[in-house]
């Protein structure tokens, strides 16, 4: 048997739809393979976690070349929410679940989730800001002792 | 092809130790194969799940995702993790003697 991963922890630094996903997805299907996983939202990926925001994360439109858009497109007012509609409704499709369902979900699985201290305290967030899974709002040194021994993930 | 012998009757696994043939699968060979995923003893709602597997797989060629579980098997995700700690879909499908269930989410 090859070498197996034991545990990992992910950091989401990025507050848009598709900085978000990847990391939703690789807790979840860690967890489904036996893998120990926390997640640390940090900087803008707290939005992922925000009680006021976590329904209304979108799609980044300016300075994604990903997207195959003109950069002046980008900018019209309500381009963001349209892609985001747009991408939502394929998602739906396929049965991915939207990122406060999958949130929810991730935390049943037994993944841990943290709020970042120093992001928190520089947006002026409280753990009541944040959604009840968050289990606690911790320091980069806490982050590295809970991540010991495992895989770091940075999205 | 590796083997293993459940219910003392060999048949042929992936290395990882999922059935290649589920049709060589038995319900006696369940609680052995159980065991070697670390699950001592299977409750009624383990084995709730194992026949769900078996089933969805009958009827679609392929086993059932932790999402999917949790939406349609009447088990709830909290409730998988605590059955099969080391992921429902995976031990379940490994349990039941059908192939690990692809899928993302």
């Amino acid at each position: 048997m090859a070498d197996t991963i034991e545990k990992v922890s992910i950091i989401v630094s990025k507050g848009s739809l598709e900085g978000i996903y990847p990391a939703l997805i690789m807790a979840n299907g860690a967890r489904a393979e036996g893998i120990e996983a926390n997640l640390f939202f940090t900087f803008f990926g707290l939005d992922a976690v925000h009680k006021a925001r976590h329904e209304h994360i979108k799609v980044a439109t300016v300075g994604n070349p990903g997207l195959h858009l003109a950069t002046l497109a980008g900018v019209v007012p309500g381009m963001s929410s349209v892609m985001t509609h747009y991408l939502e409704h394929k998602m739906e499709k396929l049965d991915i679940p939207s990122i406060p369902e999958f949130i929810e979900m991730i935390a049943d699985t037994g993944a841990g989730l943290y709020g970042c201290k120093a992001s928190c305290d520089l947006f002026g967030l409280a753990k009541d800001d944040l959604i009840d899974q968050v289990k606690d709002i911790i320091t980069v040194g806490e982050f590295y002792e809970m991540a010991a021994g495992g895989e770091i993930i940075f999205t | 092809m590796p083997s293993a012998t459940y219910a003392r009757r060999t048949v042929t696994v992936n290395d990882e130790g999922f059935f290649e043939e589920p049709d060589q699968w038995t319900e006696e060979m369940a609680p052995e194969i159980a065991r070697t995923a670390g699950i001592d003893e299977l409750s009624e709602q383990h084995w709730r799940i194992i026949k769900f597997m078996r089933a969805e797989y009958a009827e679609k060629g392929t086993g059932p995702t932790v999402r999917v579980l949790g939406k349609t098997s009447g088990v709830s995700i909290k409730e998988l993790y605590e059955l099969f700690p080391k992921g429902p879909a995976k031990t379940a499908a490994k349990i039941a003697g059908i192939p690990k269930p692809r899928g993302c989410i």
